[in-house]
Order: structure tokens, then sequence, then C-alpha cells
């Protein structure tokens, strides 16, 4: 008996076939999947979380915030919140901790660590009872901004356990004590994203003035003379960035070598200004990123038929026309994986801009890491990283849509 | 002298050989900052350019100091241990678990595929220095911060994403009906992963852990913001060096290391044509 029909029984048996499989597939990939999860998905998730989230006044003055929320935001708060502020200075000074709120209430208000420091040192040993009989007297001989609307509101406004002040900051606004929002007086972090792309841009086009070139001499040339030059792409590529650095520094500095050829050759007196600029971070960004370039050009321009440029030649096209009409469109899609490529890795260097880049090649990266190691204000450098990263991951997301990723080959 | 065809203007030949000229100026800015930092790691002087001596020839000239520096500061000799300490568990830690998974994400029945591949890619996408700050945050609530620990497995996820990419493309010429031959056979999926899969896909894991080590080897961003001056590791050392005081002994350092990069191209290469022999696209 033939019966083509599946009955019930081979329907769920094909269904659960297919699970089977299915979660055998799965099963192989739960393993990284976990791995990845917890050692860079969290720590990224963490990083976005942190540039919204910050407890640290919430948990060192819990109470005084609480009373604050009644005080009317003039003057001066009433007696009660100033004598539970003074109480919690108190506490703080003797378990060290009131170094934590200077450095986030002198964020707000410049000037504050050193007031808060001397005040909570003033007030360690003040016994309790004198504490709830004269605080405010206490505080406001301290120090005179205690006596200050400015100094209050500062503390108040720092209370949120969540706050957007970090991107505001990030991108050069603050709100006003009124809620308003408005331009900070120093504009630093859009001029800083400005000028990191304007860098990224400039070290891109260089790459593809010089990768276009060599990539199509490459494609042009035979398979063995192509696959020696392939030598001279690749061992770059694979060559420490830190060393790649260590050369251009070698080559650049004062005594180094291109001044003394410069000197030797007569066209200068004085040893020029190479290093530790904007021009030397250009510079050593784009001889470690033509690979990048080159490798998805040849990988493209290998597979364009030449004999298309010669045709076109043939019939009287000049070699420039014949370039721009025939041989640019087809190898576009190298190009742009490339220039993508090359923008994209640019924009978030940070090391060699940090060795070689001197005051003027700093880019966002530098002062992410500037946030994070030296100011400790780990709020702000999450929200600017939470910012560049958005902006990969849009670019990304474009490189994705208009050249796709399967282009990308590690050579 | 070539032969052009007859309707070659000037201006063709002009451009022929002016591609040639660009072509050799461009090989030279990528090769020449890397060849001349050889020479001048055999300095006698603790300069950083060529002495009268050294381009005269002067046997004086040259002298191997400052790799016995290398040898004889304790500082370098830890560096360099840390670094393949770190390197060779990360490369194994990416290249288990990464090989796994390529298995699994080549499977034609791997749900959600796309999405899985792009999370467990995106370590190469994020910049270093936004890993590096969460990495710090998180790793600081489990105690990894300044620990071993704590940078292999940082290291091992950024290498993650070369052996998926190299064991995904070899497996790409992986005929699947041996697998399924293998488990019809009533093996276990882990036993025909590991009798029949793993030796016809070996060169691709061997790259794919080569990328893995070099990854770590080279990454400085993650170590300035997760090690301790006990996991010092060679580009941690050298940045230091970088930015204190610059002697030659790092252009000797820095020597070896392209040594080491050129033996390792020259590896993956001999792979990458075994692979290529095995039907893969490697």
């Amino acid at each position: 008996m033939t019966d083509n029909t599946l009955d019930p029984e081979d329907a769920r048996n094909a269904a659960r076939e297919v699970r089977k499989r299915r979660l055998q597939a799965f099963i192989f990939v739960v393993p990284l999947l976990v791995f990845i999860l917890f050692a860079f998905v969290a720590p990224i998730t963490t990083m976005l979380y942190r540039s919204i989230h910050n407890p640290t006044v919430a948990n060192l003055v819990p109470e005084t915030l609480t009373a604050l929320e009644d005080w009317s935001g003039e003057g001066i708060p009433d007696d009660a919140t100033v004598i539970q502020f003074v109480a919690d200075m108190k506490r703080m000074a003797n378990d060290r901790t009131s170094g934590q709120l200077a450095d986030e209430i002198n964020r707000a208000l410049p000037g504050m660590s050193s007031v808060i420091k001397s005040t909570a040192r003033s007030l360690r040993r003040v016994d309790d009872a004198e504490i709830a009989a004269n605080g405010v007297m206490l505080l406001l001989e301290a120090n005179d901004r205690w006596a200050d609307t400015a100094t209050w509101q500062a503390l108040r406004d720092a209370g949120p356990i969540y706050s957007s002040s970090y991107y505001l900051t990030a991108v050069d606004l603050e709100r006003a004590p009124d809620g308003s929002i408005g331009a900070r007086d120093v504009q630093i972090y859009k001029q800083l994203y400005t000028k990191t792309l304007k860098m990224a841009l400039i070290i891109t086009v260089l790459t593809m003035l010089l990768g276009y070139p060599l990539a199509f001499f490459m494609s042009q040339a035979s398979d063995s003379l192509a696959n020696f030059l392939m030598v001279f792409v690749l061992l770059p590529f694979w060559t420490s960035l830190l060393v790649r650095t260590t050369a251009w520094i070698a080559l650049l500095q004062a005594g180094g070598v291109v001044n003394s050829t410069l000197i030797w050759l007569g066209l200068t007196d004085e040893p020029l200004e190479l290093l530790y600029n904007e021009f030397s971070t250009i510079l050593a960004m784009t001889h470690i990123l033509l690979p990048f370039m080159v490798l998805p050009l040849y990988a493209v321009m290998r597979g364009i038929d030449s004999s298309f440029m010669r045709a076109a030649i043939s019939m009287g096209s000049t070699p420039l026309g014949a370039w721009y009409k025939i041989y640019l469109p087809m190898s576009l899609p190298g190009l742009s994986a490339g220039a993508l490529l090359v923008f994209i890795i640019s924009i978030g260097y940070y090391i060699t801009p940090a060795l070689v880049g001197g005051t003027d090649g700093q880019m966002i990266s530098n002062i992410i890491a500037f946030h994070m190691q030296v100011s400790n204000n780990w709020e702000l450098a999450a929200a600017l990283g939470s910012l560049l990263l958005v902006l990969i991951l849009v670019l990304y997301w474009l490189f994705d849509r208009f050249v796709g990723t399967d282009n990308l080959k590690l050579g | 002298m070539k032969h052009f065809p007859a309707y070659y203007t000037v201006w063709h030949i002009t451009g022929h050989y002016g591609l040639r000229v660009v072509a050799f100026l461009v090989l030279m800015f990528l090769m020449l900052p890397i060849v001349v930092i050889m020479p001048l790691s055999f300095n006698a002087e603790p300069f950083f350019t060529f002495t009268e001596g050294m381009l005269t020839f002067d046997p004086d000239a040259y002298s191997l100091r400052w790799y016995q520096e290398i040898v004889d500061d304790q500082k370098w000799r830890i560096a360099i241990r840390n670094s393949f300490v770190v390197g060779i568990a990360a490369a194994l830690i990416a290249t288990t678990l990464g090989t796994l998974a390529a298995v699994g994400l080549s499977s034609p029945w791997m749900p959600y595929k796309r999405l899985i591949t792009a999370l467990l890619l995106s370590p190469m996408i994020v910049p270093l220095i936004i890993i590096a700050a969460g990495m710090f945050f998180f790793y600081t609530r489990f105690n990894l911060v300044g620990t071993f620990t704590g940078l292999i497995i940082a290291h091992a996820a950024l290498g993650v994403p070369f052996v998926i990419i190299t064991v995904t493309a070899t497996l790409s010429g992986f005929d699947r009906s041996l697998f399924v031959a293998g488990l019809s056979l009533g093996a276990s999926p882990l036993k025909v992963f590991w009798d029949v899969v793993i030796p016809l896909i070996r060169p691709g894991v061997i790259s794919g852990g080569l990328f893995a080590f070099v990854t770590s080897f080279d990454e400085v961003v993650l170590v300035l913001f997760l090690a301790g001056p006990e996991q010092r590791t060679i580009p941690r050392q050298m940045f230091s060096g970088l930015r204190e005081q610059i002697n030659p002994t790092i252009l000797a350092v820095a020597t070896l290391l392209v040594v080491l990069s050129a033996a390792m191209l020259f590896t993956l290469e001999v792979l990458r044509r075994r692979s290529a022999r095995l039907g893969g696209a490697g």
C-alpha cells in the first residue's frame, strides 16, 4: 500500500526529530555562550548601567537626602536637616568616606572638595550632644560656603541614584538649578567627538589613497609576485601594535632617524617637532591601519576581470576615464569595506594616540581612559563610552546593511 | 623593454610605470618603519638613530647590549613569562569553546543563528577602551581585577571571534554527512566531534588558536585596566617604557617580536595551504 500523506504519528516524530537536531546544535554553542555572557556581555551591560546609575551619595548620606526632600530650595535648609547632615559628616570623617562625598559634590560645584574635607576633619572629635545642640553653628563656622544655597542644591541634586546628568555632561550640557537644560561654560566633549571623527576621516582617506594603487598593482601582478608582495602587507599587519608605534617613535623623535637624516641632508638645522602631536598620531595610525584597507580591496580587485579595462582603453578611452567608468564601480565593495573598517577602528583607537599624540592628538578613547584612571569620574567615562558604543554600532549596522560582513577576511 | 598594445599612448605607458612607482613607495611605507628598528636595536650607543660608526659598518658601533639587558632585567623576564602564560591559557579557552560553538553554528538546524553569531563576534567590533571600562566595573565585583584569572578570561573573550571565523570557514568545506554517518553508527555527538570532525578541521582550529594567542599577546588596553603589577605583560612593559624612559631595550624587544610575527605568519600560511588542500576555505 502506498500512502504519501503523513499521519499524525509521523508528523509528531518528524517534529521531535527537528527539535532534537536543533537542541543538539544548540548544546555545542552553550558553553561559549555562557562564557561570553559572563566575560563580555555582562561587563558591557554594567558599563551602560553605570552611565545612569550612581548610588555613592545616596549611600553616604541617606537620611540627609530624605530630610532635604522637604526643603524649598531657597536659603539654607531647616535646623533639623542641617544637624542631620553634620552628624553624617562626623560619621563619614570617622569612616574615612568623606573624600568620596567631596569628589562627587566637587564635580557639580568646583571648590567643594576642600570645603567638605576640612569640615569633616573639624567635626571628627565633636561629641554628639554638642552636634545636636549647636550643629548649625558648628557647620557655618567650619566654612562659610555652607551658608550658600548653591552648596545645598548641589548636595540635593547629587542624591538621586539614577541620573541623566552624565550624558548631559558628555554632550557639554548641564541642568540649571531651576531644571532647565543649557550649554556648559566649558565645552570639551562635543569638540573632542568632532575632532575624533575628523581624524578618523583623514586616516580613512589617507589609507584609501595609499591602499588603492597598491591593491590595484597587486591584483594585476602575476600570482607569485602578488603572493610575495602580500608578505609585505601581512607582516606589518601581524606585527604587534606596540612594535609599530615604537618604530614611529624611534623614527620621528628629536634625535631620531628622520630628523638626523634631514639635518644631514641640510634641509633643516634644528630638529623638527614631528612627534607628540596630531600629525604623528595620524601618520602612525595610517601606517597601522593600511593593511585593513589593502586586504579587502585586494580580495575584491582580484575577482575583477581586467579585460573590461583593456576593452575600454582599446576603444579610445583614457586610462583614467576607463578606471572611473568601469573599474571604480566594480571595486567599490572592497573600497567601502576597507573604508568603513578603517573608520570604525580608528574612532575607538586608544594606544597610538596615548603614546604619540601629545596633547593635541588625543581622541575620545583617551578622555575615557582619563576619567577611568585619573579623575575617577567613572560614571562620566561610562556615559562617554556608551555614546561611542552607539556610534560604532550604528556605523557597523550601516556597514552590514550596505556592504555585508562577508567581505571581511582576516588575510 | 616591455611591449605595449599598439593603441597605448605615452600617457598609458607613464601610467603603467607610475603605478609601479606608487605601489613600490606604499610598500616601503609599510615595511620601512619595521625594518629600520632592527639594525637600530644593535646600536652600541643609547641612541635612536644610526651613529656614524654604524653607517661605516664599524664592528664596534654594533653590540648586543640591549639584548643582554632584556635577559638581565627581571621585569622583562617576568613580562615575557606572563605574556606566554596568559596568551596560551586564553588561546586554549577560546579555541576549545570556540571550536565547539563553530560546529554548532555551522549546523543547518542551529536556532537563532544570526543573532548568536553576531553576539559571539561582538568582542571584535567594540572598541577596546569600552571593553576595558566595562570589564573593570564588572570584574571588580568578583575580585578578578589584578588577577591572572581575570586577565585570561578577558583575553579569551577577545580571541573568541577569531576562532569562530577561522573554524566556521574550515567547516564550510566539511561534509556534514560524515557527522550524520557517525551518529547513525551509534556514536555520541561528542565522540563524533572528537574522532571525526576535529581531525578534519585541525588546520582551521590551529590557525584560530594562533589568532587568539596573537590577540592576547599583543593586547595592552585590557592589561592596563585589569592587570596588577604582577600580571605585567610584554606590551604593558613596552607601554610604560615608551611613556617613562625610552631606551633601545625596547627596540631589541620590538625586533624579537617582529621575528616572532614573521614565524607566526609563516606557520599560518602553511596551515592555510594545508586546509585549502583539504577542501576548506580556511
